[in-house]
């Protein structure tokens, strides 16, 4: 349908003048030219993690990687197949999706039982109270590092997968009520009201109602969710002691950059493959999500 | 956890629900619900934050050693904290505004192009990337050796445009007829006329700078309006007679090779053929001395020390800008498609330029949006942490300290939980006055 209008609209193009034409494309080449380079340049870095990590270590402190091109037999399986038998690597793979899966599943449950409480029940500080939870976005978790270290070493989570969900979970939350309670209260009040009416539990409303209907909501959450907590170093660095995920196990190969790239590269692009993958596969609820959060 | 709320409704059997059932019921219901969220948000995040305020007036052994104000005077006195200070400082000042101008012209120019959803992407990818991992990308394009660091191989193409490598990075005279040095260049002692052969042997080149078109050196011939000569490896293996051009020596190609007067100035110059041969035609006639230009052992570039202490932070905010810019672009063309068209097209018609459309009328009608970008830009800033890790090695990261990173070493590599909660304080102090704003337009919403 739309190619029909596009046609339709053709002819009013054609009437422009050739020298107008001329003079419309040449007028942009400048901005083609300039916006192509800024791609490049953008897209150039993730390309070079790519080829380092498929470059053997010997060749990383011989030659840049972009000689790959003119020498494509240097390009090698090697590292990749070494970092699949290193159990240190798999294991924080593990993880990392251990603490991602439980990061993001986790805030979503509690933070859609707090956002629908704040739209739709009614009880006496109701307005205030969402404001307090929102203010808690104010407090870095520079804040809680401290006294939770404490606390995970008196409850023995610390080096505790669900440790580090905990943490993550209640980071995420303020952002979380916000968003779903923000969401949930555009939901038509008709609906609700003849759910009650029909003598529906408020626990049934949630489950049937609510989270079906918040569902882009609840999708653009997770994940930012998601790749907030997959992409963590800091929290994991303090509480997870000997359980490491991929960013904290990469980390530990620093101090040697050179003699452990063979390590570092593939694992930092296996660690930003996933994110990226999600990123591409659900962009738009990423947008939506960022949206939300930043432009409402 | 959705457990907890089911069992918090007892059944009702029989008794006809009406319009209102209990108040109390309701108010458990909407507690049920709150419950977990409040339980975390209690214990994770509001509990902790009184903590640390109160332990930040307690010294490193704990709640036995009060120490009053003691730990934030550490906090400025101390010389690491005060460079994580100063460098916040820095990001402040320089990357909210850089992520939000380009977020800007990248908003704005995709606007002109059919391929804007192809750039938006690339340019937005590194978003879902972590900081951490960015770092490490930017580690490896930083390197120094222009071979190996993508960085300065594109610094390298501009920077051999204006000063370009010599020909040789070392060389000594072969006889005491040749003086000089490889910083002011080799000059030959005996003055010459038109007419004159200039033969300026040198040795000790390293063979690897030998270029590969050299081929045999060859002795000039005379010519008699101007002044030839040869610049030639004067070494041959089982040995040879110095200052003379014998076979298996090869000259010596692209030495820029300088015709100076005698008052010392040059006035010709010429490039050594692939045998090493050089000529100054019409050479007027008084006494010039040849030399092989200083700028032929112009040292080639050795790459700019991204890593090093003095332009670490500098590496790190082009790596951070780098995540970032497609935040900012892609919030603000958010804001800019919202933007009503007829408004532009009102303004174009009353003889606008798209300069002034753009400043006039764009900037204004955005101006919530930017400052939006702006605003949250100073947050994520204030708590750079991750990046900082992976770009900068162990030997720069004094010089590129950050408050975050400055906590975390204090309390969890020093174990100085006292002067750590300071810290903390000190960067939520920040912190506050910044998110209040975003806080207070986030009611205005509710």
């Amino acid at each position: 349908m739309s190619t029909i209008t596009a046609d339709a609209g053709r002819p009013v193009v054609l009437e422009e003048s050739v020298a107008a034409k001329i003079l419309r494309v040449v007028g942009k080449t400048p901005v083609h030219i300039f916006l192509v380079a800024i791609g490049l340049l953008w897209l150039v870095p993730t390309l070079g993690l790519l080829v380092v990590s498929i470059l053997a270590p010997q060749s990383f402190t011989e030659l840049g990687w972009w000689k790959i091109f003119a020498h494509p037999s240097l390009a090698t399986w090697q590292n990749y197949h070494e970092i699949f038998q290193n159990h240190q690597i798999t294991s924080s793979l593990v993880t990392t999706l251990e603490i991602a899966v439980g990061g993001t599943v986790l805030p979503i449950i509690i933070a859609a039982l707090a956002g629908y409480a704040f739209a739709w029940l009614d009880f006496p500080g109701r307005d205030w109270l969402f404001v307090v939870v929102i203010g808690l976005l104010v407090v870095p978790l520079q804040m809680a590092l401290i006294p939770i270290f404490k606390l995970y070493n008196t409850l023995h989570l610390y080096g505790n997968v669900f440790g580090l969900i905990l943490f993550h979970t209640a980071f995420g939350l303020p952002f979380a009520v916000f968003l779903l309670r923000n969401f949930f209260v555009g939901i038509p009040k008709d609906i609700l009201e003849s759910a009650r009416i029909d003598g529906a539990s408020e626990a049934r409303i949630f489950l049937r109602l609510i989270l079906p209907l918040g569902l882009p909501a609840i999708a653009s959450l997770a994940i930012f969710q998601f790749l907030w907590t997959w992409n963590d170093l800091l929290v994991a660095l303090v509480f997870g002691g000997n359980t490491r995920p991929i960013t904290v196990a990469i980390f530990t190969q620093l101090r040697s950059f050179s003699a452990n790239i063979d390590i570092i590269a593939p694992a930092a692009f296996i660690s930003l493959a996933i994110p990226l993958a999600v990123f591409f596969a659900f962009q738009r609820y990423f947008v939506q999500g960022l949206l939300a959060g930043s432009v409402k | 956890m959705g457990g907890t709320s089911i069992a918090a409704e007892p059944p009702v059997p029989g008794a006809p629900q009406v319009a209102e059932p209990g108040r109390l019921r309701r108010y458990a219901v909407a507690g049920a619900f709150l419950a977990p969220a409040f339980v975390l948000l209690g214990v994770w995040i509001l509990y902790p934050a009184i903590y640390t305020i109160v332990r930040s007036f307690f010294g490193q052994s704990g709640f036995n050693d009060f120490a009053g104000i003691d730990n934030y005077k550490t906090l400025f006195s101390t010389s690491a904290i005060t460079t994580a200070i100063k460098n916040n400082a820095i990001w402040v000042a320089v990357v909210p505004a850089l992520i939000t101008a380009l977020g800007l012209i990248f908003a704005v120019l995709t606007e002109k192009v059919s391929w804007a959803v192809a750039f938006k992407t690339v340019v937005f990818m590194p978003m879902a990337i972590s900081l951490f991992a960015a770092g490490v990308i930017w580690r490896i394009m930083d390197r120094q050796e222009p071979q190996l660091g993508t960085v300065n191989a594109f610094v390298q193409v501009f920077h051999d445009m204006f000063h370009p490598p010599g020909a040789l990075s070392d060389a000594v005279p072969s006889t005491t007829n040749v003086s000089g040095s490889t910083t002011q260049g080799f000059v030959l002692r005996k003055p010459l006329g038109a007419g004159g052969v200039a033969l300026l042997g040198v040795t000790a080149i390293p063979p690897t700078d030998v270029p590969k078109s050299a081929v045999q050196a060859v002795a000039p011939k005379a010519d008699p309006h101007g002044i030839t000569g040869v610049v030639w490896r004067d070494f041959k293996p089982g040995g040879g007679t110095p200052g003379k051009v014998e076979s298996q020596e090869l000259g010596l190609p692209g030495v820029k090779v300088e015709l100076r007067d005698s008052s010392g100035k040059t006035v010709q110059s010429a490039t050594t053929a692939s045998n090493g041969t050089f000529a100054f035609k019409d050479v007027p006639s008084g006494q010039y001395r040849a030399a092989i230009g200083a700028s032929t052992f112009a040292k080639p570039f050795s790459g700019v020390s991204w890593l090093g202490s003095q332009l670490i932070t500098p590496a790190i905010i082009i790596a951070y800008i780098w995540v970032w810019a497609g935040f900012a672009m892609v919030v603000i063309a958010a804001g800019l498609a919202a933007i009503p068209r007829d408004v532009l097209e009102a303004a174009r018609t009353d003889g606008a330029g798209e300069w002034q459309v753009f400043r006039r009328v764009t900037v204004p009608l955005l101006a919530p949006v930017l400052s939006v970008v702006f605003i949250t830009m100073i947050i994520n800033v204030l708590k750079v942490f991750d990046i900082v890790l992976s770009v900068a090695p162990e030997s720069s990261q004094a010089d590129a300290n950050v408050i975050a990173l400055a906590m975390w070493r204090t309390a969890f590599t020093q174990f100085n939980f006292g002067l750590g909660s300071a810290i903390a304080v000190f960067l939520f102090v920040l912190v506050v006055p910044v998110l209040t704003l975003n806080v207070r337009r986030f009611r205005r919403e509710v």
